[in-house]
């Protein structure tokens, strides 16, 4: 974990990083504390409308179709398997990244194009998601399902449904495109000639962070 | 650009290098940690949806101590935090304390206003009390919700 400070030693006096990482590493790392306030604030304002009204669907009757298998009742099995496959994903990432480490341009290679078809996996998923769920007519300002106790609910579901998985989805799609980027960029050498792969490890940080966001967004909508 | 990636290798030198240490068997026991977390989470949302056996708040207690044990491993093996200096720790952790306060302020403040609403808000209360019909949702114009 942590290294010791040795007695003595003055670790801001310069000509050293007193954190061991490189520069963009460490702004990579406050972005994604901004975004995880800009999650937050969106997640806690859903929260504290839910806490604001009487009943709220039923999630396990809202999200229980799969693809290809009709009008079949599966709760939650579909967004499970998007969760499986953004946690995947992020595995291949942590490969990725071990591969930088080891100079290994081929396997980066290989590990990130594996991630990248990860992303793709899970934004298709959510593309057919929205698209059932739109034909169900739920969409913004539209919200076809009852509360769990019978009474009317109100758009508030489907507003924040539609807001906050769409603005997690078009992380994913930033990510998706960096990550294809990070691909070309490793393809060309350009990496191998600087000598190392902390560009990679960047962008893992992102992705990591979209897994990360996921987790509560699924637990906010799909369990809670 | 070059002359910033260089000053970026330079000013790791006079550290202990930890370039070697990357752990592929680490990070598959994360994987396998956050996989039986979410599968766990999924048999019990099941269990509850099919019988109601235990109370949904307590049911939603363990929903969370479970999302912040997933959030934990991730930030700390695959985001590789719990394997910084702890100085870089601090300046994330302690931040991201904030939310503490964010979560407990803006939930409070909702189910006051739901206390609110039941007790002066005639037409929000008898919403509340009226079922509705289930409605096909493939018939068109027919949108409830749709104001």
């Amino acid at each position: 974990m942590a290294h010791t400070v040795p007695v003595g030693q003055k670790w801001w006096s310069g000509g050293k990083s007193p954190f061991n990482v490189e520069y963009g590493k460490l702004m990579m790392w406050y972005f994604l504390m901004s975004d995880a306030f800009t999650f937050g604030a969106f997640l806690i304002s859903y929260g504290s409308i839910r806490f604001s009204s009487s009943s709220w669907p039923n999630p396990n009757e809202v999200f229980r179709t799969f693809p290809f298998i009709g009008e079949m009742s599966v709760p939650l099995a579909f967004v499970s398997l998007m969760t499986f496959i953004l946690i995947m994903s992020s595995v291949t990432m942590v490969m990725a990244v071990g591969a930088g480490q080891a100079q290994d341009r081929k396997a980066v290679m290989k590990w990130m194009f594996l991630t990248i078809l990860g992303g793709l996996a899970f934004l298709g998923c959510q593309a057919w998601e929205w698209t059932h769920l739109h034909a169900e007519g739920a969409w913004w300002g539209r919200n076809p399902f009852m509360n769990i106790d019978g009474t009317q609910s109100t758009t508030n579901f489907t507003n924040y449904f539609f807001t906050i998985t769409g603005f997690h989805g078009f992380h994913v799609f930033s990510g998706v495109i960096i990550n294809t980027i990070m691909l070309i960029k490793t393809w060309r050498g350009d990496f191998e000639r600087k000598g190392h792969y902390l560009m990679i490890e960047k962008a893992g940080l992102y992705w990591h962070f979209v897994d990360l966001v996921w987790v509560f967004v699924f637990t906010c909508f799909y369990l809670l | 650009m070059t002359e910033h990636m260089d000053s970026a290798n330079m000013t790791t030198t006079g550290l202990p290098q930890e370039k070697s240490e990357f752990n592929t068997k680490a990070i598959w026991r994360t994987f396998w940690i956050l996989l039986a977390i979410t599968l766990f989470e999924l048999l019990i949302a099941i269990i509850y949806y099919e019988t109601h056996f235990f109370p949904k708040h307590l049911l939603n207690g363990v929903f969370i101590i479970m999302t912040l044990a997933k959030a934990f491993f991730i930030i700390a093996e695959f985001m590789h935090l719990g394997h910084e200096i702890r100085n870089l720790v601090m300046t994330i952790a302690i931040p991201a304390l904030l939310f503490v306060w964010f979560l407990i302020a803006f939930t409070w403040d909702g189910s006051s206003y739901h206390n609110l609403r039941m007790r002066y808000d005639r037409y929000q209360f008898e919403q509340s009390k009226t079922k509705v019909q289930k409605t096909e949702h493939k018939e068109e114009g027919k949108k409830p919700g749709v104001e």
